[in-house]
């Protein structure tokens, strides 16, 4: 078997005395679409930040491609190509849409240079292009982040992580606050992406997940409760009582 | 009787127009969905109805009494309550002290111990955790304890916006029983939803917005049925 | 293409740069070095153009790292200060050439903004405004003790530059208006200079830190890192400052190393537009124009001024410079 591309062994996160995550292992394979559901405060969101470098386990270790991601700093482990997109929106409010991305993907080109003009970064440029007209947003490219809607907002947020090419991407609630309509274009949007590159997601909507998913994992008070297939989860005793609800999840 | 009535609304955001001759009723003891688009004017309408917008114009008559000139808090005085989208659970307070703001605002007098008593019944989960501090429960518990701080003054009328988003599944089940239950007992309730179907099947009736403006009103049977409609206006 | 800046209000309503490209900006430098060009003919005074070159290019370093990077600091002052002392020292006390007095001074606030830095930028938000203002009262408390060096509460005297030899040529630096074009030279190079910053990559790259820092983080920037070099950038140009000051003054008084002047800095700033390049360098001037003509009606002139202040940032929070430009672009 190829090496995962992300490997967690018994991980664990406490703060203070109170223990968030605990014996979490999981390996992802490569290309693969899994959600990760479970109930608020289940240890969703500690997860995804443990994945994505912003908080350190306790116990436990990360293995990005084989290699142990103990010793990376934060801002390494996008160079590393792993990308994270925030459940509540977390943008740059008085940047444009276009700069919003550039600035994102400038971060791999160009860091401490206080002398050359950015304009004449094309390159980084172009791909901030690329990457709006894939999210559909490149109409919005002067527009200032803070005034778009909700939905471009939720939309901007994923491009930010996406202009990193990131080999894995992890989206928090890719679909927050969005309605029906938009919520099929942000699905259509990750079977697109899914095709290039390994992803996680959290989610609640639960149709969404069925139909996008390989494999999904519930979390439940911090610990793994359930892995498998969507079907199968759905069909899980446990996972129907704190989860699911009786109309499976459907509600 | 009508429990609230709507007629000629307009609302503003500074110069921007974005309520358009808003007129629906919903009378006591019903469930109403609100349902449309993102940026059709949900959102906006619940905040005129609270009197949370800028500058709107027209009638808002509740509980047979025009209150267009009322406050907000004058209006929740009168009975009817709010829950914000953004939940908006006060930092620093334990549950137990956000659910006391809910009784604080109020103008009547309540007997304190009971109406906590109450809600605890409804809300167990919420009960287990009254002195926790109220930001720090998840997204669904902090949801449950924005909808029961709006109850414990027993409000006549409660605006909902949109309660399941986020929300797990379990509990949006558990939220739908709740409301089922409010309504037994004669709450009217009003609800913005972008989770088109649980709403109808909750609701008595359904108002679309499009735009600003309502552009169908019916039973929520009916509405459920008509795929169409659903697909024009909600885009299910 | 140059990319520029022009104002938008923030959530708290003060101007935050933007990235817009306008003709205008473009020729921001030449522009500005045009106006400080004329500046000496237009004053009532030629020692007030000289004041306000100096207070403009200490603005212009401080908002490097306020409305760019957007760190709030209260302790500025310790840069201009020690940028003007050690300049003054290096002159009087050990006889150096007033080009290498001002490299010396300038490298000196730069090693203090690398110390003070270091210490500060663990901190954030209030917490690093307050550890500013403790680290640049340490500073001026060391400059009173050390009266032998730097002549205590009576400030440092003793040192004067009257000619300036540079490459040839001979400047008179006692007649008033070759001080104040040589001064601008300077100035002139290192308003250049902070507008190469703004427009290169790491100029992006503070901006997306003062609007979200942990995203910043997220896209791959070593954020305590890049908020160190803005701050010795701010340091080196506020110390540059204080050199020509004290070339300008040949008195360096204690008070430069205050908390009051650190405030000054600050009001400046927002004064003029924290949401511009050229912003602070108009609030030094309003603010010592407004000095300079009230102080002739009444001695509590500060009363005026602090008055017309908070009517702008009550009313006017763009300040004077970003008003203007929010105006001009038609909003």
């Amino acid at each position: 078997m190829t090496t995962p591309i992300m490997s967690v062994t018994d991980i664990g996160k406490h703060f203070g005395g109170l223990v968030a995550l605990k014996g979490i292992t999981a390996d992802f394979r490569e290309g693969q679409i899994t959600a990760i559901i479970g109930p608020n405060g289940a240890g969703k969101s500690t997860f995804f930040n443990i994945l994505s470098g912003a908080l350190k386990p306790s116990t436990g270790t990360l293995k990005f491609r084989g290699t142990d991601m103990a010793g990376v700093a934060q801002h390494d482990y996008v160079h590393r190509g792993i990308a994270r997109s925030y459940q509540i929106t977390n943008i740059f409010p008085n940047l444009s849409v276009l700069e919003n991305v550039r600035v994102a993907a400038q971060a791999f080109r160009s860091r401490f240079n206080i002398w050359t003009d950015r304009g004449t970064l094309h390159d980084v440029e172009e791909r901030a292009q690329r990457t709006l007209v894939s999210v559909g947003l490149s109409a919005k490219s002067d527009t200032l982040a803070k005034f778009l809607a909700h939905g471009q907002q939720r939309a901007l947020e994923i491009a930010i992580s996406l202009v990193a090419e990131p080999a894995l991407l992890l989206l928090d609630e890719p679909t927050a606050g969005m309605g029906p309509e938009e919520t099929r274009e942000m699905v259509t949007l990750i079977e697109k992406l899914a095709a290039e590159r390994t992803i996680l997601l959290v989610e609640h909507k639960m149709k969404m997940i069925l139909g996008l998913s390989d494999r999904v994992l519930v979390l439940h008070h911090g610990q793994l409760l359930a892995d498998g297939t969507p079907k199968e989860i759905q069909a899980n005793a446990e996972v129907r009582r704190v989860y699911l609800g009786q109309n499976d999840g459907y509600a | 009787m009508a429990m609230l009535e709507l007629d000629g609304l307009n609302g503003w955001y500074g110069a921007s127009h974005v309520l358009h001759n808003v007129s629906f009723s919903v009378e006591q003891g019903e469930i109403v969905a609100l349902v449309g688009r993102n940026g059709a004017g949900k959102t906006s309408i619940i905040r005129s109805i609270m009197g949370l917008m800028p500058r709107t114009t027209g009638t808002v008559r509740f509980d047979g009494k025009n209150i267009e000139a009322m406050k907000a808090h004058q209006r929740y005085a009168m009975g009817l309550a709010y829950v914000p989208e953004e939940r908006r659970i006060v930092r620093g307070l334990t549950v137990l002290e956000n659910l006391q703001l809910g009784l604080v605002a109020d103008r009547k007098v309540i007997d304190e111990a009971r109406a906590i008593e109450e809600i605890a019944q409804s809300f167990p989960r919420l009960q287990e955790r009254l002195n926790q501090e109220g930001v720090t429960m998840s997204g669904g518990e902090q949801q449950m304890l924005a909808i029961a701080r709006a109850m414990i003054a027993r409000p006549k009328m409660i605006l909902l916006d949109e309660p399941s988003e986020g929300i797990m599944p379990v509990l949006v089940e558990e939220m739908g029983a709740l409301f089922r239950r409010l309504r037994e007992q004669g709450t009217t309730l009003l609800l913005v939803e972008q989770n088109v179907e649980w709403a109808l099947n909750l609701a008595d009736r359904a108002v679309i917005v499009d735009q600003g403006e309502v552009v169908y009103r019916s039973d929520a049977a009916t509405l459920l049925a008509d795929k169409d409609i659903q697909e024009r206006y909600c885009a299910v | 293409m140059t990319v520029a800046q022009n104002t938008t209000p923030a959530s708290d309503g003060t101007a935050r740069p933007s990235i817009q490209t306008s003709n205008f900006s473009r020729w921001r430098v030449p522009l500005s070095i045009l106006a400080l060009c004329v500046l000496p003919w237009i004053l009532p005074s030629q020692a007030l153009a000289v004041n306000v070159l100096i207070y403009g290019l200490v603005a212009v370093g401080y908002n490097l790292l306020f409305g760019y990077t957007g760190l709030l600091s209260f302790g500025h002052a310790a840069f201009f200060g020690v940028g003007a002392y050690v300049t003054g020292i290096a002159i009087g006390a050990f006889g150096m050439h007033w080009f290498v007095a001002m490299v010396t001074g300038v490298l000196a606030a730069g090693v203090l903004a690398i110390v003070m830095g270091a210490l500060a930028i663990r901190t954030r938000g209030i917490y690093f405004s307050m550890v500013t203002l403790a680290l640049s009262q340490l500073v001026y408390y060391t400059a009173l003790q050390a009266s032998s060096w730097t002549g205590g509460e009576n400030g440092l005297r003793g040192f004067t530059v009257s000619t300036l030899n540079f490459a040839g040529l001979s400047v008179d630096f006692l007649n008033p208006i070759t001080k104040y074009y040589a001064i601008m030279v300077v100035v002139a190079l290192a308003l250049w200079f902070v507008s190469r910053v703004l427009n290169s990559p790491f100029g992006a790259v503070i901006e997306a830190i003062r609007e979200n820092e942990t995203r910043a983080r997220a896209c791959g920037y070593n954020v305590e890192r890049a908020k160190l070099l803005s701050f010795v950038l701010s340091g080196l140009l506020c110390g540059l400052a204080g050199t020509l000051s004290a070339m300008h003054l040949s008195i360096v008084p204690l008070d430069s190393l205050h908390y009051h002047t650190s405030g000054l800095i600050v009001m400046m700033t927002l004064l003029g537009g924290a949401g511009s390049f050229f912003g602070p360098f108009v609030g030094a001037l309003a603010f010592l124009s407004m000095e300079d003509i009230f102080s002739l009606w009444t001695s509590h002139w500060q009363i005026i001024v602090g008055i017309i202040f908070i009517l702008f940032v009550l009313y006017l929070p763009k300040g004077i410079w970003g008003t203007f430009v929010s105006w001009r672009a038609g909003r």
